[in-house]
């Protein structure tokens, strides 16, 4: 895969943003929770004050506070309140929001910041505390001896009826200091959190003092914060969408480059690098692991960029949460990876195993039905079903295995997801109890974990599996790293004019790349403008390959190939290959019509060199046949003609860009004898002074060629005319008496 | 969060269409997955016929049933009840604020999570032991299926094979099998814990607040929707996008199959012109494809995450007024993340039914097949077969209503060679199939010795031929056991005096391990015409009594024709041979010709008098076998 880097250069903007989108779509998920654990917290424990700074204060009870706050708390908390008296225009207009203004004197909150809010906070919930706990006295006098003792002020000393209050507002300043400071040391062990949710209660009652509406702005601040988590999830959708949208250009677009990369590299394959790689093979790098390495890069902006931004963006928020607890999500975590990475190493190896005994159930299977016959007439049907039975006796086997492993697995993850929401239940529990956290923090908390679990079960998967998927990868990169074998000379010679097609073979060995042998040794030859020199010899003697050598479709290894007197390698290859015309063996046809596989030689030829060249090709007949003729379809591979026709096809062809040299590679071979015979005669007249060199298996095809040259196993062994050959060269007799009869031979 | 299936509401991917399998929609298959699959005729009566199938296990199976719903059922509970736990400690917490409660009360909360902690445990046994039993049973039944197809294979007479392609046989050991072996592995069992998961959660959920629960039962038709429409576009695009693949691997292939032919007439330019834009095109539709099948996690997220935020919402109003707890908040919102994954499960049970059904109604078809007729009753000893054939008003078609041979009578006696001649496609080995009796005459009969064919044991029969064919069947194994095939009981000897006689034990000997090379899994690592050269030396090794020749055409080449055609004049010496002929030599000496066109036999004799006749012989004679016998 990395090797394939460079492709996703041009989309490095796209795939940064996709990470920014990444960003906000994390933070959108992992926000709910804490909305959630604000509703649980703020909307509903407390009653929708979510803190100890009221919007409004009776002055009364403003009064009451500041007796619990030092001078330059006081101050500092009256000046960011404003006094509005009774029956002032500041007054009728707030009457709507707190109709206690028409009867007595209230503070109103200034236009504050968070932060200002914040830092209001303590002290005001210490004031609120403390000011409702001697409340509370008052009215609960048991309760009131217990707190008293704790303040240590003793209350019977008080004159019965006297609100404490009242008291310590009338006691000399020095005194009540250092009664609220021993309050104050008290309420410092229970925590900011704790105090603040003793102090909203007192806070609502001051509310409904004010004649707020309290059940109201419950609802209100519950739908407010829904809202907000609406929002929330609306923009973290949005994101994904775009996220989406930015991996699938970006994969997709990657995906044309490669493609289009790995194309062009392998048109400029020679031979030698199809047969490295196998055509079937090149094919399948070209197309399905492309398509692989598409899915990849999708998968990897969308999922693998993901999981770590979750993963680190849960714990964070988590530990935010409750410092105290990431050691339940830690472990869960470990656990997990432990369990997962254990069991894929048990059974990824077994998954391998698995695959290779299905492929071999498959092939007991096929090689038992094609080979029906063979088996019935050998009586073999038990023996077969044995074999049969030891390949699905070792597929059933280790399924098994497997699916035990995966069995046990599944329940295990199951146990420990279910232990960590428990565990979290547990210790949250005590952390609340000891007021470290809210319920609602808990609950938040225990999202995060399954989030954060989940998404380093992602991270593992994705880790199991993208190597695996960037075989592909790999498999392409070979494909654009390799380096090509046969290229353009730097400085080309130009070809001669006029041009003599004459070719020399100069004693030109040739071996296939990793071969350990020669398949070509020392082979001599000239191929003279106007003759047709023809190779003949058994499957495998290397005559294809001696032709192959001219328009270097490979090179030689040794010894050197001439065209008019110039070395074939020291030309450009367009410029050689424009002077060839080169009919394959199999007919290759492209899908078109008839017509534009013939112009595929020429774009430009006339539709008299068209006709001309499919009647010297013996075509024409069936061509006119079709009732489209030439506009007739061809179908991929030019499965929709007969051998013989693709062959005359691909013979019309070549004659359609009327080179000064023809080479035929086997090209006969799908003819009958009628229409072999009949083609060479009429290409023997029309091509005139071109020099001619064809490959064949049958004898009758060279018979009347004007130099026969013999292979057998690599090497020339024999030269000359059919009546030279028939009395000196014992190949050929063997090869001419296997195929004819000693009267048809001479 | 209690989720036991695994899932929170940003991984979760939605299952949609039919099953794990055959690739979601994310990406993967594209949204292939919505396709519809293939149906059952005969639903009932197949299913039917599975659970007869399944035999002994049906109890085991019932059992695992109550497992599964008892493991559902207490997955379902924990949440409630560790919701309580959560209730306890928020009014503790409310207590100690208030100042009104003592405290928060651990033992009641210890208590809890310990029911709960129980709660979990028992549904993870009980889960476990329901799929470990169903892993054993499934991978059974799979492999009992694979053995019957397997041991059919090889019961079904010949006529059956003419029907039905080798490929859709193969699908019957594989896809087929597999897919029951999928559904009663996991479909089974999720059926079970989808429903009892969606009717338990609902019960839950009513029994908390029918409020939230109508939240919650509204996001279904929603995300439905939203599937639906979503799914529809994309599969527009996707459609679009596996054409426009097609085109470009197409060109590929054809370039990349044709690359000789097109660097030879400098077509790398317009070849990489053409691949430019096919390839354009495909990635404008492929990331469209790619984009819109990708929008439906996200969508279906939002729409989850809506139920969720109306939840909360409700939940909060709810608690204010102490219609229900804080803990039954959490407990719901654990409920409605497990609501919506079995109810796509569930949307998906007929479609996984049916191809079940589908699957297992071709598998017992298949089974149930005719077999071939059982071997007459008192089958003839054979001692000492001469080889002296008969073939007496022999009539045979392949099907009642296309008779291929009418009344065909000749008498071939011991020793003799029979060609057989025809253009490709004849019917040339229809012969032979009905000397082996690989099928059986539709009227007349054919004799061996002058006893009816059917009369003998089709093993006794078979022994007394031995066939080369030009379809060289070899199997994966050791060229030594490949020789052995004939006869299993030769000693290695034995197998390399026949290798020696069909003249390929020097080539066998040049070969890196010899007789103990393996060969791969279509013989490729040796050529055709060494192929064949093993099949005659597995013919000589069976020492047969009457011939059966395929002769080698042009995949060979010259020189080892000359040693394939040495080789069989050597086995057929005093055989009575049936040569599917193709060498002029051959039909030459032939003892009696049969010439056969379009699945009849039009002329027979010997080769003086078919030409005299100047007919269908003579005009093949003088076309096809003069000089261009190669083209086969």
């Amino acid at each position: 895969m990395l090797r394939l880097i460079k492709y996703l250069k041009p989309y490095r903007l796209l795939i940064l943003l996709a990470i920014a989108l990444l960003f906000v779509q994390a933070n959108a998920d992992l926000a709910l929770p804490d909305y959630l654990s604000k509703i649980v917290n703020n909307g509903i424990q407390q009653n929708g004050v979510e803190n100890a700074v009221p919007v409004a204060v009776r002055q009364s009870e403003m009064d009451k506070l500041t007796l619990f706050m030092s001078s330059s708390e006081a101050e500092k908390v009256l000046g960011d309140y404003t006094l509005i008296e009774p029956s002032t225009a500041e007054a009728s207009q707030v009457l709507d929001q707190y109709p206690v203004v028409s009867a007595e004197a209230i503070y109103v909150r200034k236009d504050l910041t968070r932060a200002e809010i914040d830092a209001l906070n303590p002290i005001m919930g210490r004031a609120f505390v403390a000011a409702s706990g001697i409340e509370q006295m008052t009215a609960n006098p048991e309760q009131a001896q217990a707190m008293a003792q704790q303040l240590g002020i003793d209350l019977s000393k008080l004159p019965a009826g006297v609100d404490p209050l009242t008291l310590l507002q009338q006691m000399p300043a020095a005194q009540r200091s250092a009664i609220t400071d021993k309050i104050n040391a008290q309420f410092s062990s229970l925590g900011d959190s704790m105090i603040n949710q003793m102090a909203v209660g007192a806070v609502k009652t001051e509310y409904q003092a004010l004649g707020i509406d309290t059940g109201r702005l419950q609802t209100n601040y519950i739908l407010s914060t829904g809202g907000i988590m609406l929002l929330i999830s609306l923009l973290g959708g949005a994101c994904t969408i775009a996220v989406g949208y930015l991996a699938s250009r970006t994969a997709a677009g990657a995906a044309r480059d490669i493609r289009l990369a790995a194309f062009e590299r392998v048109e400029n394959f020679s031979s030698a690098e199809f047969d490295k790689f196998s055509t079937a093979s090149l094919v399948t790098r070209s197309t399905n692991d492309i398509t692989q390495v598409q899915m990849v890069i999708f998968m990897m902006i969308r999922m693998v960029f993901y999981a770590p931004i979750i993963g680190i963006g849960g714990v964070i928020r988590a530990i935010d949460k409750s410092a105290n607890m990431w050691w339940i999500i830690a472990l869960a975590v470990v656990v997990l990876l432990g369990l997962i990475l254990s069991v894929f190493s048990i059974s990824l190896p077994k998954f391998r195993i698995m695959q290779s005994l299905i492929d071999r159930l498959n092939l007991v299977t096929r090689e038992n039905l094609s080979g029906m016959m063979v088996i019935r007439a050998f009586n073999k049907q038990e023996d077969e079903e044995q074999r049969f039975d030891r390949a699905n006796q070792d597929l059933a086997d280790t399924s098994l295995f497997v699916a035990r492993v995966m069995v046990t697995m599944m329940p295990v993850i199951m146990m420990l997801m279910n232990l960590l929401s428990v565990g979290i239940i547990w210790v949250g529990a005590h952390q609340v109890a000891e007021a470290n956290i809210q319920v609602g923090d808990m609950m938040a908390f225990m999202q995060y974990a399954i989030q954060i679990v989940f998404a380093f079960l992602m991270m593992s998967m994705m880790f199991i599996f993208l190597p695996r998927a960037s075989v592909s990868g790999g498999r392409i990169a070979d494909v654009l790293e390799t380096k090509l074998s046969i290229t353009d000379p730097e400085q080309p010679s130009e070809l001669k004019k006029p041009f003599v097609p004459e070719i020399e073979f100069r004693d030109v060995s040739f071996r296939y790349p990793g071969a350990l042998d020669d398949v070509l040794h020392n082979i001599n030859f000239t191929a003279r403008p106007g003759e047709t020199t023809a190779f003949i010899g058994s499957t495998g003697c290397g005559k294809s390959t001696v032709i192959n050598l001219i328009p270097r479709f490979y090179d030689v290894s040794g010894g050197a190939v001439y065209l008019d007197g110039i070395d074939v390698r020291e030309v450009r290859q367009s410029d050689l290959r424009d002077k060839i015309g080169y009919v394959p063996q199999q007919g290759t046809l492209f899908s078109g019509t008839i017509e534009s596989n013939l112009r595929y030689a020429d774009e430009d030829a006339s539709d008299e060199t068209l006709q001309e060249a499919a009647d010297i090709a013996q075509a024409s007949e069936f061509i006119f046949a079709k009732p489209e003729g030439f506009q007739a379809e061809i179908a991929q591979g030019g499965g929709n003609v007969s051998g013989g026709q693709k062959q005359r096809l691909a013979i019309a062809r070549a004659l359609v860009k009327k080179p000064p040299i023809f080479i035929f590679d086997d090209s006969f071979s799908a003819l009958d004898f009628k229409t072999d015979s009949a083609l060479r005669r009429e290409l023997k007249e029309k091509t005139g002074d071109s020099t001619v060199l064809l490959v064949t298996q049958r004898v009758a095809t060279v018979k009347n060629a004007d130099q026969i040259i013999v292979l057998e196993e690599g090497r020339v062994v024999g030269k000359g005319s059919h009546q030279d050959l028939m009395q000196t060269c014992e190949t050929y007799q063997e090869i001419a008496l296997s195929q004819l009869s000693r009267e048809e031979l001479l | 969060m209690t989720d036991g299936r695994g899932s929170s509401s940003s991984e979760r991917r939605p299952v949609i269409g039919p099953g794990r399998r055959r690739g979601g929609p994310m990406g993967h298959g594209g949204p292939m997955a919505m396709m519809k699959g293939d149906r059952a005729r005969n639903f009932k009566g197949t299913m039917l016929k599975l659970i007869r199938y399944l035999g002994s296990y049906r109890i085991a199976i019932l059992v695992v049933m109550l497992f599964a719903i008892a493991s559902t059922v207490f997955t379902i509970i924990g949440p409630k009840v560790l919701g309580k736990a959560t209730t306890k400690l928020f009014e503790g917490v409310l207590g100690q604020i208030t100042g009104t409660g003592t405290g928060i009360d651990f033992t009641y909360i210890g208590n809890i999570i310990l029911i709960t902690l129980g709660l979990y445990l028992a549904s993870a046994a009980f889960s476990f032991i329901q799929s470990w039993i169903m892993a054993n049973i499934s991978i059974d039944i799979a492999y009992r299926l694979r053995q019957d197809i397997s041991r059919k294979i090889n019961t079904l007479p010949f006529k059956y094979f003419d029907r039905v392609s080798q490929g859709e046989v193969l699908a019957h050991i594989t896809n087929d099998v597999d897919t029951i072996n999928q559904t009663l592995n996991q479909s089974l069992s999720q059926i079970i814990t989808s429903t009892v998961t969606v009717i338990g959660v609902l019960v839950m959920m009513l029994s908390i607040s029918w409020q939230m629960t109508i939240i919650a039962l509204l996001i279904i038709p929603l995300s439905m929707g939203i599937v639906v429409l979503v799914v529809r576009q994309s599969q527009k695009y996707f459609t679009q996008q596996q054409d426009y693949l097609g085109h470009v691997n197409g060109h590929v292939e054809e370039m990349f199959g044709g690359h000789r032919v097109m660097k030879a007439f400098n077509g790398e330019e317009r070849s990489i012109k053409t691949f430019s834009g096919l390839n354009d095109t495909l990635f404008d539709s492929a990331w469209k494809s790619q984009f819109l099948s990708g929008l439906l996690f996200p969508i279906m997220r939002f729409v989850g995450n809506l139920g969720y935020v109306g939840i909360a919402v409700m939940g909060g109003y709810l608690a204010i007024r102490n219609a229900i707890t804080v803990g039954d908040i959490q407990a719901f919102i654990q409920y409605v993340r497990n609501f919506t994954q079995p109810i796509t499960q569930i949307a998906n049970i007929s479609n996984v039914l049916q191809q079940t059904a589908a699957a297992a109604e071709r598998i017992f078809e298949f089974l149930d097949e005719e077999e071939e007729i059982p071997d007459a009753e008192h089958p003839v000893e054979v001692d000492d077969i001469a080889g002296h054939v008969e073939f007496r008003n022999v009539r045979f078609g392949y099907s009642p209503e296309k008779v291929v041979i009418k009344d065909f009578s000749a008498d071939v006696q011991p020793g003799q060679k029979i060609a057989l001649v025809g253009p490709t496609g004849a019917g040339k080995t229809t012969m032979v199939k009905l000397l082996m009796r690989f099928y059986d005459v539709n009227s007349g009969a054919i004799l061996v010795d002058g006893h009816n064919i059917k009369d003998f044991r089709r093993e006794d029969l078979r022994c007394m031929f031995g066939m080369v064919l030009q379809d060289t069947w070899l199997y994966n194994d050791t060229i030594m056991e490949n020789i052995r095939y004939g006869w299993p009981g030769a000693s290695d000897d034995e197998v390399i005096a026949a290798a020696r006689m069909a003249h390929v034990d020097h080539f066998v000997r040049t070969l890196p391990e010899g007789y103990s090379l393996v060969l791969n899994e279509d013989a490729t690592n040796i050529s055709q015409g060494q192929k064949q050269l093993l099949t005659i030396a597995r013919a000589f090794v069976t020492n047969p009594r009457m011939l059966i020749l395929d002769e080698a055409t042009s995949s060979v080449d010259t020189r080892t024709e000359v040693l394939i055609q040495q080789a069989m004049e050597q086995l057929m010496k005093n055989r009575t041979s049936f040569i599917i002929a193709h060498r002029l030599s051959t039909i030459r000496n032939a003892d009696w010709i049969l010439v056969m066109n379009e699945g009849d036999i039009v002329e027979q004799g010997k080769h003086e008098q078919l030409l005299e006749q100047n007919g269908f012989y003579a005009e093949l004679y003088n076309s096809q076998f003069e000089r261009a016998y190669a083209i086969e």
